[in-house]
């Protein structure tokens, strides 16, 4: 048999291609249909205990840890009247500036409290350096039924050692009401 | 250890040697040495918390135990002294010794809390490191750790967190053995140990920042520094302490621009590894109520400037003053900002109207400065001190006013010093140095000192005894005069103390009439004629003598001058405030150089910003006549020196004045010390004193000063403000609780505590809370004050 011309066996190749199925992924049209892995570095979230006070306690490990320098955190003292966090020191400036992160996880390694993690959000491209520091409002993970926005008090008869033996499992009214005496407190001693 | 080689000190070579082996190493050391110190001369280090080369040794933490041959148990090297023949072995030979230190190790943090991303010391903690390196990877202790409520403040300043303690010791020995405020006392047994204060006694001591320092864990820690920063986070300078004439080495921290700390750092010569609380704590007035652009007054109203104009404007004031002009430095000076004053005010405005004193002065203490002190080399030192038989104290109270030459003066009367100081009672601070005292009412200065008893007279002729003389001496007439006589009588030697940091500097950058720099007199030729050639001019264009102090301020008040040149000065710190304010308000054009906005700058035609401590390098003299050089903490700071405004303005003038700290150093350098002959004092004699109750005043280390605003935990340890005078006098008034005092400014009511004193005397602090003495009595010091029963404090 005679050879084939070598122009018709390499159209063999697109002619049976023809039949398989498609690899091509449709970014951005069809992005819901393809998520990324479950375990995908992507944007950080700073997590809240169930009853909404933030997990982060500003240690700013995760800046010692992060070889690109891009973690700014400022610490400061929770105090009886405004408290955000159980325990004493709470995260008051979080920033990831997403120019430099290269999305290794040595951060989320380093969080002694779980309060910093990554979830599965890529799509953090822009087209200035400004809009690419996240804040903390930024990163805080969204408010769940159940949790109190702080500041608030910790649940009424636990201590932060309860806090992270997973003892709470939501946001007492108590909390609400103890909040708000405290807010009127301030207000007689201010006013 | 380190070995200080004072200069002319005679170094002790130990004669009696032992040997000792330690981890197979022969060595011979000195008698009596420890262990731990033994060894570390070899490079061997064993672990220690408890141990503290300045504290004595107390073996509390267990941390450091070895294994030393005929002995049958552990031994801690902290506290064993090495003997002959002794043979040691450490962690790195026997197994007995790791085994040891890793079961105390273990002990240690049985109790421990997982507190270290929170912790103010983690990342920079012994106890951390430590466990880190030999401590066990995985706890073998499940159960519930002891705790207790965190923090609790010993005092305002000082948060104490009991869980992290692990009794140590070290805070507890400072206080006592350094400090001598042994306000903070281990109590309790057991698990249950901690350190504590008694109820209604917090620890106000003035060193007690230096306690977090030398903690190692993160037990105590600081209101001000409390979850600012990490210490990955800083970046360190080693700077000087601005805050008086002791001179201390410090860290500066700093995060982002902005100051978060500052430690003491270690100079053995000098503050050792001490410093004040006010050293440590005060530093927000560096960011806070600044100068940032220059100003010049248009239409009567200040407007912010550019450079270019503000300093075209000075050199126009300037140009129409030359030969009538006033130069004020201020007492807070570098050494070459106020060299650049001092060129500035001969070489250019052609005036020797110069002072940097901004307190009581007098001319009696300018020919004391400039005959004894200007230029004086370093003789006396803090060592010195520590050797001396006797340090007889005149008109200084070292605690409030050089907190740092009373801890070596209490260090020196541990080890037998005697001190004696004259004043009007004993205070706590002298109580502390074992100090006699010599009664005297302010202003009998004169008469005590030629009334000395022939015992101390006696001592003071021993070699190495030291008389030292505050600035509040310049008061009193004839003290000066009185004490230098003492000092040539008894050959004793004689150091001045002053108060602020600037003004040893500026006397020997001759920031002073008739004195140029390096204590050369103005009148003489050689003098004249070596600094000319320096500052490039010929020498008759250098002025003649001119007016100080008083007579200085009298001129301006008169509003003689065309031109009044005033750096960092606080008009209420005079004597004579009210001189200044004349001047101030009279037809007299002011420049003014300061960091922050005051009476004199908003009074002032052109204002120039200048730059705080951090912001530029320079020098301090501390009382010694010891340089103390700093480096510039923030490069990228947009104020520029006192120095380098003053050679900008000359510039405009056509004139070179020297303005890079560099330049100012080398020409100083090219000076050199003056060997000629020195001015000599005109005896001044005492005057009789008057009749009534009489002031006695000082500044507390904490009060109202400008450099300890914005400091709120710091000020909340200050002493409180309280009238002091004897039972007898406070009878013969009908004083029982409130004194009510008045002068011809006002008067003020405040708390009596009666002491044990002069009678007819009565002491108040100078510038504090309810009692700033020369703004609201408008008296001073040995003044005569009118005292009353009641009164609203």
């Amino acid at each position: 048999m005679p050879e084939m011309p070598q122009v018709v066996r390499g159209f063999g190749v697109t002619f049976n291609t023809i039949f398989k199925k498609v690899v091509t992924e449709q970014y951005p049209e069809d992005s819901t249909k393809y998520p990324p892995k479950p375990r995908f570095h992507g944007r950080h979230q700073l997590n809240r205990w169930a009853d909404g006070l933030e997990k982060c306690i500003g240690c700013e490990l995760c800046a010692w840890a992060c070889p690109a320098d891009a973690i700014f955190v400022e610490g400061a003292e929770n105090s009886e009247t405004e408290r955000f966090s159980p325990g004493e020191r709470y995260g008051r400036v979080y920033q990831i500036n997403y120019v430099r992160c290269i999305f290794c996880g040595l951060c989320i390694e380093a969080c002694p409290t779980r309060a910093l993690t990554m979830t599965n959000e890529f799509e953090l491209a822009d087209n200035n350096r400004a809009d690419l520091i996240y804040e903390k409002k930024d990163l805080l993970a969204p408010m769940l039924p159940g949790m109190l926005a702080p500041p608030h008090p910790m649940v009424p008869g636990t201590t932060d050692t309860d806090y992270y033996a997973g003892k709470i499992t939501g946001a007492v009214p108590e909390q609400l009401i103890e909040q708000e005496l405290l807010d009127e407190e301030v207000s007689e001693v201010t006013s | 250890m380190t070995i200080t080689n004072e200069p002319g000190a005679q170094v002790a070579v130990p004669t009696d040697l032992v040997n000792v082996t330690i981890d197979g190493v022969e060595m011979q050391v000195p008698k009596g040495t420890l262990v731990i110190r033994a060894a570390e001369l070899i490079g061997i280090e064993i672990p220690r918390f408890c141990d503290h080369p300045l504290l004595d040794p107390v073996a509390a933490c267990r941390a450091c135990l070895i294994e030393v041959d005929g002995m049958p148990k552990p031994q801690p090297a902290c506290a064993q002294m090495v003997a002959e023949g002794m043979n040691v072995h450490t962690q790195h030979s026997s197994q007995v010794a790791a085994e040891a230190q890793a079961g105390v190790m273990e002990f240690l943090l049985v109790n421990h809390p997982l507190d270290c991303p929170v912790c103010d010391k983690g990342g920079e903690c012994p106890l951390q490191n430590q466990a880190m390196s030999v401590g066990r990877p995985e706890t073998r202790f499940t159960e519930e750790k002891r705790t207790f409520p965190k923090p609790i403040n010993v005092s305002a300043q000082i948060l104490l967190d009991r869980e992290r303690c692990v009794s140590c010791a070290r805070c507890t020995r400072f206080a006592e053995q350094i400090a001598g405020d042994p306000m903070i006392e281990l109590l309790e047994r057991g698990a249950q140990q901690q350190v504590g204060t008694a109820d209604d006694e917090p620890f106000d001591s003035y060193f007690s920042g230096n306690t977090i320092q030398i903690c190692p864990v993160g037990a105590l820690t600081s209101a001000d520094y409390r979850f600012r920063s990490r210490p990955f986070d800083l970046v360190s300078v080693p700077t000087t302490c601005e805050h008086c004439a002791s001179g201390c080495s410090l860290r500066t921290d700093y995060r982002r621009g902005v100051v978060t700390r500052r430690l003491a750092w270690d100079d053995p010569e000098v503050n050792e590894e001490w410093n004040c609380d006010k050293g440590r704590f005060a530093f927000r007035y560096q960011s806070h109520g600044r100068i940032n652009a220059p100003l010049v007054r248009e239409n009567g109203e200040l407007r912010v400037a550019s450079w270019p104009e503000a300093l075209a404007t000075a050199a126009g004031i300037f140009e129409a003053a030359r030969g009538n002009a006033g130069v004020l430095v201020g007492g807070r000076s570098t050494v070459e900002d106020a060299y650049a004053y001092s060129v500035m005010a001969r070489a250019v405005l052609a005036t020797d109207d110069i002072d940097f004193r901004v307190r009581a002065m007098s001319d009696e203490e300018a020919g004391f400065l400039a005959a004894v002190v200007a230029g004086s080399p370093v003789t006396t030192t803090y060592g010195s001190l520590e050797n001396a038989p006797l340090v007889l104290l005149v008109d200084i109270e070292p605690e409030d006013e050089s907190p740092i030459v009373f801890l070596r003066l209490r260090k020196a009367a541990r080890g037998g010093t005697r001190v004696v100081t004259v004043a009007s009672h004993l205070t706590t601070g002298s109580e502390k140095m074992n100090a006699e005292l010599v009664a005297c009412a302010p202003g009998d200065e004169v008469r005590a000192l030629t009334e000395l008893s022939a015992d101390i007279r006696t001592a003071l002729a021993v070699p190495g005894a030291v008389i030292m003389v505050g600035e509040r001496a310049a008061a009193v007439p004839g003290a000066f005069t009185a004490v230098a006589d003492l000092a040539k009588s008894t050959g004793a030697a004689l150091v001045w103390v002053p108060r602020r940091a600037g003004e040893r500097s500026a006397l020997d950058a001759g920031a002073l009439a008739g004195l140029l720099p390096g204590g050369r007199p103005l009148t003489d030729a050689t003098a004249r004629e070596e600094v000319a050639r320096i500052w490039g001019i010929s020498a008759d264009r250098l002025p003649q003598p001119g007016r100080s102090g008083r007579a200085l301020l009298e001129n301006a008040a008169r509003g003689d001058y065309a031109a009044l040149l005033i750096g960092g000065v606080e008009v209420d710190d005079l004597r004579d405030a009210d001189l200044l304010r004349a001047a101030l308000e009279s037809e007299t054009s002011v420049v003014a150089i300061s960091t922050h906005h005051n009476e004199v700058t908003a009074a002032a035609d052109v204002v120039f910003p200048s730059g705080v401590v951090t912001e530029k390098s320079g020098t301090f003299l501390d009382w010694e006549g010891r340089p103390r050089p700093f480096g510039q903490v923030f490069h990228e700071a947009l104020t520029t020196s006192d120095a380098g405004v003053i050679s900008a303005i000359a510039e405009v003038m056509d004139a070179t004045v020297e303005g890079s700290v560099t330049g100012i150093r080398g020409q100083i350098g090219a000076l050199g010390p003056w060997r000629g002959a020195r001015t000599t004092r005109t005896a001044v004699a005492a005057q009789p004193a008057a009749a009534g109750v009489r002031l006695a005043t000082w500044r507390q280390l904490l009060d109202l000063g400008l450099m300890q605003s914005d400091e709120p935990h710091l000020a909340a340890t200050a002493r409180p403000t309280v009238a002091r005078m004897s039972a007898a006098t406070a009878a013969a008034n009908g004083i029982t609780e409130i004194a009510t005092l008045t002068g011809p400014a006002g008067a003020i009511s405040l708390p009596v505590e009666i002491t044990e004193m002069v009678p007819d005397v009565v002491w108040v602090p100078m510038n504090s809370e309810g009692s700033r003495i020369y703004r609201d009595l408008g008296l001073g010091f040995g003044d005569v004050v009118q005292i009353s029963a009641g009164g609203r404090p």
